[in-house]
């Protein structure tokens, strides 16, 4: 009686599993947290796949490229969701990634045609301040300031080395002089970008390098309207956001799949408000109230991703030789 | 140190050892196995290198200086309160970095507490952030865990002693020459060398703290290897100077521990008739009142924004809270099973070298460690079904070092004091640990045991790197918190981590002090 019972619950288990594949996709922590984009997009896309999309969080960006290094072809993942920009040309350069087939209309600030990976969201980063205080209009204003900044350190955060690209970015070969004047106003450089902001909420700088889309997290999830972005008329770097398939996944289709899920209404109308973030394809109903709020750059400023890695060098080594002195 | 009568086998404290070093050299040799390239140290590393050395230096010494003075006014003095505040010694120490650079902000930062009374009257605002605050933070981790260590050396002394310096009518001077002196002797060397190591590794205090990448350790260094340029030769390069330093801090610090008996006593309530009032009891207060200050007022910070917190807190946070505390429990069997035989075998050795061992767990950069598993175990299993006992073995391995500082002194003084009447009974084997050992030790066993469990419930430990979807950790689920703007619920789940961490520090070690001759 026991082992019959039990041997048809194996069986249910396992012709269950055959029927509904698994597709792994491996992104950052705070994607599959519960208040986080993972939850809603994952229910979503399980109403329209047949399938049980799992996520698996693995640090930010920068950790999750050196998990799919580590693993190589023997990765679980079917779909990697979470590098950005700066880490596309690496990503590449593993031969793990296979092409993808999505097309979408994007709504980014700048033309998108990477074959490999897809966007799924994007934002600009800039100095988050209190409302009531004024903010410089640029770096060179910031750094003649007063003001004091915390940053993130672009050897472990993501938005610190977005920081180093924006300023070489915007200053090209002047990028060293400018780290020299902004010296005296860093309070102090994070290991990541919770700690900056902790700092920044805490009262210990005046302004903290995130995103302008910050702003509307405490608008709309707090009712909070005291938080704004600082627009420099430099331009802003842009971050964004994109996922690919793995070659050696066994759901390719499934992946697919995925991918073009990812750029439909589904997925991106979760996005703003989970992930705080502008969604690649700006979805029929419009953003939700209160991103009409937020600062819109004059200008969006991204260094190529084929040549990301040799800037990424050059400035770091400006950026530690300024700040060490 | 004469050859104790004692009969301890070596055979489980060596296998511990052995464990413990083939664990951390096969993690360093995975990471090898998979370099790719020929590595040479940069400038910046040395530079880097230099750093971590010089600030482990500066905190280890001023924690273990100021402990001394803390220790004895503590060891000297009865009064209400005091249990409360030993207990609370244990707390920075489990707090995840942040929380606590935080609470230490509250006070010491730009706009703290500090910077708005000097202010208000009319003086200069002092910076945090710098050497300085590196040090003061793991002064702030550190000095409280010197300070319990040698607490537990001033209750090893027999009661008689105390007796016989009152009947003899001692000035304290002379009481500190020839009790004290000695003792401090015997326990600030290891205890040092823990904080030496404790500091080495070293990473987001250090750079959140030190203003800027001037403050950048070898941790860091090694972190950015993995992460940032995924150059495993640099990552095992400096790691293996990370443990290098670690072992040469480690073997300097046994070599110079003397061996001073104190002989035997009846185990007796210690009363102390020689140190009644006057001046003494004055700097005794100042010095027991700066210290509480120093602790409390950081903690209060976290205790009060976790509690404008603590209603944000999702339920997934209960889950993990749920989850951490059996970690903590099952590390701590793990670390018992470990330490107890290693410590009897160092007491009764000649052998003080292998304690060397148990701070290379501590030294061992944990993302190095992390890393080095996971290529081991990947191939075989998928590494998120194996988080939590990774995590379970890495705590209580990071746990050893401690273990080993407060269970060997205790059960070398059992060895000398009652090993020739444990051998002329013959007792041996389970028995001497049932009959002897344990009871004699069980202040000790019950701090080490709750200094793991609470350990274990603040560290983030490797478990970030094999991420098990569906059970996250608490410090794990604090920082997914963080990092999505949820900042009041965080230092909710903070609070919580800290009330949880210090619930299990308070029963292991109350378990150990009830009946003991703590007070």
């Amino acid at each position: 009686m026991k082992y019959s019972t039990l041997a048809a619950g194996v069986l249910t288990a396992t012709s269950a599993m055959a029927e509904t594949p698994e597709l792994t996709v491996y992104t950052y922590d705070s994607f599959v947290s519960d208040w986080g984009p993972g939850p809603a997009v994952e229910a979503a896309f399980e109403e329209v796949c047949a399938c049980d999309l799992k996520f698996v969080g693995a640090g930010d960006g920068a950790a999750l490229l050196a998990r799919i290094k580590l693993e190589g072809a023997r990765s679980e993942a079917d779909v990697v969701l979470g590098l950005d920009t700066n880490l596309t040309a690496a990503a590449k350069a593993t031969g793990l990634f296979a092409t993808h087939s999505v097309t979408a209309d994007y709504t980014l600030p700048v033309e998108w045609n990477d074959d490999t990976f897809a966007p799924y969201d994007w934002g600009y980063f800039a100095f988050v301040h209190n409302a009531d205080e004024a903010a410089p209009a640029n770096f060179k204003e910031l750094a003649a300031s007063d003001k004091k900044i915390v940053i993130q350190d672009p050897r472990s955060s993501t938005p610190g080395l977005g920081l180093l690209m924006w300023v070489k970015a915007a200053y090209g070969e002047e990028a060293d002089a400018v780290w020299a004047e902004l010296a005296d106003n860093i309070v102090t450089v994070t290991p990541g970008w919770s700690e900056a902001y902790g700092l920044f909420l805490e009262g210990e700088a005046d302004m903290v390098l995130s995103y302008t889309t910050s702003p509307a997290y405490h608008l709309i999830a707090e009712e909070d309207a005291t938080k704004a972005a600082a627009t420099f008329d430099e331009g802003h770097y842009l971050q964004i956001e994109v996922a690919g398939k793995l070659k050696s996944s066994d759901n390719q289709e499934l992946a697919d799949q995925f991918l073009s899920f990812m750029v439909s209404e589904a997925f991106q109308t979760i996005i703003p408000t989970t992930n705080w973030m502008y969604p690649a394809v700006t979805p029929a109903g419009g953003l939700p109230a209160g991103f009409e709020t937020l600062v819109q750059p004059s200008k969006a400023l991204l260094i190529p991703a084929d040549e990301a890695d040799v800037a990424r060098d050059k400035a770091l080594a400006e950026w530690l030789a300024a700040l060490s002195k | 140190m004469a050859r104790s009568a004692f009969q301890i086998s070596p055979r489980l404290g060596a296998s511990a050892a052995v464990l413990i070093a083939a664990l951390i050299l096969s993690a360093l040799g995975a990471v090898v196995s998979r370099a790719t390239s020929d590595f040479v140290l940069s400038p910046a590393d040395w530079a880097a290198v230099r750093f971590t050395i010089w600030q482990a230096f500066l905190s280890a010494t001023f924690s273990c200086l100021l402990a001394v003075f803390v220790a004895r006014a503590l060891a000297r003095r009865r009064f209400w309160g005091r249990g409360l505040l030993i207990t609370l010694l244990g707390a920075p120490f489990i707090l995840p970095v942040i929380v606590a650079v935080l609470g230490l902000l509250a006070i010491f930062g730009r706009s703290g507490i500090l910077n708005d009374v000097l202010g208000l009257i009319g003086l200069q605002s002092v910076s945090i952030y710098g050497l300085q605050g590196v040090v003061l933070a793991h002064v702030f981790f550190n000095l409280p865990l010197v300070t319990r260590l040698l607490l537990q050396g001033w209750q090893s002394i027999p009661a008689e002693r105390f007796r016989l310096v009152a009947q003899l009518g001692m000035p304290p001077r002379m009481v500190f020459g020839l009790i004290e002196w000695p003792l401090i002797l015997r326990i600030i060397p290891g205890a040092f060398a823990l904080v030496f190591v404790i500091c080495l590794t070293s990473f987001a205090v250090a750079l959140t703290l030190g203003g800027g990448p001037r403050a950048t350790t070898i941790e860091l260094a090694i972190y950015q290897a993995f992460r940032f340029d995924f150059d495993l030769s640099r990552a095992a390069y400096l790691s293996v100077l990370q443990l290098g330093v670690a072992g040469a801090a480690a073997v300097v610090a046994l070599w110079l521990i003397p061996s001073v008996g104190l002989g035997g006593g009846l185990d007796r309530m210690q009363k102390r008739w020689d140190v009644r009032g006057g001046a003494s009891r004055l700097r005794d207060t100042i010095v027991i009142g700066f210290a509480a200050a120093f602790l409390i007022l950081p903690l209060s910070a976290v205790l009060v924004s976790g509690l404008r917190g603590l209603a944000d807190v999702p339920p997934s946070v209960w889950a993990s809270a749920w989850t951490s505390t059996w970690v903590a429990l099952l590390s701590t069997i793990v670390l018992l099973a470990l330490a107890l035989p290693m410590a009897g075998w160092i007491a009764t050795s000649r052998r003080t070298s292998v304690e060397a061992v148990g701070l290379l767990g501590l030294a061992a950069s944990p993302l190095m460690i992390g890393t080095g598993w996971f290529i081991l175990i990947h191939p075989f299993v998928n590494p998120a079904d194996w988080a939590l006992t990774v995590t379970i073995v890495v705590n209580a391995m990071m746990a050893l070092p401690f273990a080993l500082r407060i269970l060997v002194p205790s059960l070398r003084d059992s060895a000398q004091a009652y090993g020739r009447l444990s051998a002329g009974l013959g007792l041996g084997g389970i028995r001497l640990w049932a009959w002897v050992l344990i009871p004699r030790g069980r202040t000790q066993i019950g701090f080490a045991a709750g200094l793991t469990a609470a350990l274990s419930v603040g560290d983030l430990g490797v478990i970030a790197l094999f991420a098990d979807p569906d059970r996250a950790t608490l410090p794990l689920q604090m920082y997914r918190l963080m990092g999505s703007y949820w900042t009041e619920a965080a230092s909710g789940a903070a609070l919580i981590l800290l009330v949880l961490a210090l619930g299990l520090f308070w029963i292991m070690d109350y378990w150990g002090r009830r009946n003991a001759i703590v007070d």
